[in-house]
């Protein structure tokens, strides 16, 4: 009796991270694409395609 | 008697106590999808600089977005005569490198079987960021955004 109810227990954690296993972070996997998205399409930077270096440094006259 | 359901008692919390740490491991690991190695870094860096050649054929409505996460030629005659050449090979070179992409971010995360999961969200996300004027395949076709 005690040794079945073990065995269904184990059958139950075992199936438990099979499912771990299988399952697709949905959610997740759109977060990464958006971060690579925004890289490769260079959005989120002011949407102006003004040449990064020039504004950082302004010219400097002495 | 006594003695089997005291080791009984000591088996199940044994389980709950495996079972607590698998679960911390899921909240823990389940966020995070791993983007950040020299294979998708360069597939990335690639796609950017491409991305200048690509952009005016994004809006002139020659290329567009598929529903399966790739690009392709919609409309050769919305080029002039000397790029209609080399859009194919451009075309060809971008869905290369974003199905290595897609590839390489399930195998980075030790699945390789999720590839074509991740084309798929993928495919949504370019849709939705693409700017307004680009083309893509929708259920009826070609729609512009």
């Amino acid at each position: 009796m005690e040794k079945s109810i073990l065995v269904l227990l184990l059958a139950g954690v075992l199936t438990a991270c099979v499912t771990i296993n299988i399952y697709f972070p949905a959610a997740a996997a759109q977060e990464a694409a958006d971060q690579i998205i925004d890289d490769v399409w260079k959005i989120k930077e002011g949407d102006a395609k003004a040449p990064s270096a020039a504004s950082e440094a302004p010219t400097q006259d002495k | 008697m006594k003695l089997t359901w005291i080791k009984f008692q000591t088996l199940i919390k044994l389980l709950v106590a495996v079972m607590a740490v698998f679960t911390m491991q899921v909240a823990h690991s389940a966020p995070n999808i791993e983007i950040d190695t020299p294979a998708i870094n360069a597939l990335k860096n690639s796609m950017q600089a491409r991305h200048g050649q690509l952009a005016p054929f994004y809006g002139s409505g020659a290329i567009g977005l598929t529903s399966n996460g790739l690009i392709a030629v919609r409309d050769a005659k919305a080029l002039p005569l000397k790029d209609r050449q080399g859009i194919n090979a451009l075309v060809a070179s971008e869905n290369t490198d974003r199905s290595k992409l897609y590839q390489e971010i399930a195998v980075a995360n030790g699945h390789p079987e999720w590839s074509s999961s991740i084309q798929d969200a993928f495919a949504g996300r370019w849709i939705d960021k693409a700017q307004s004027g680009w083309y893509y395949q929708a259920a009826g076709g070609w729609t512009q955004k």
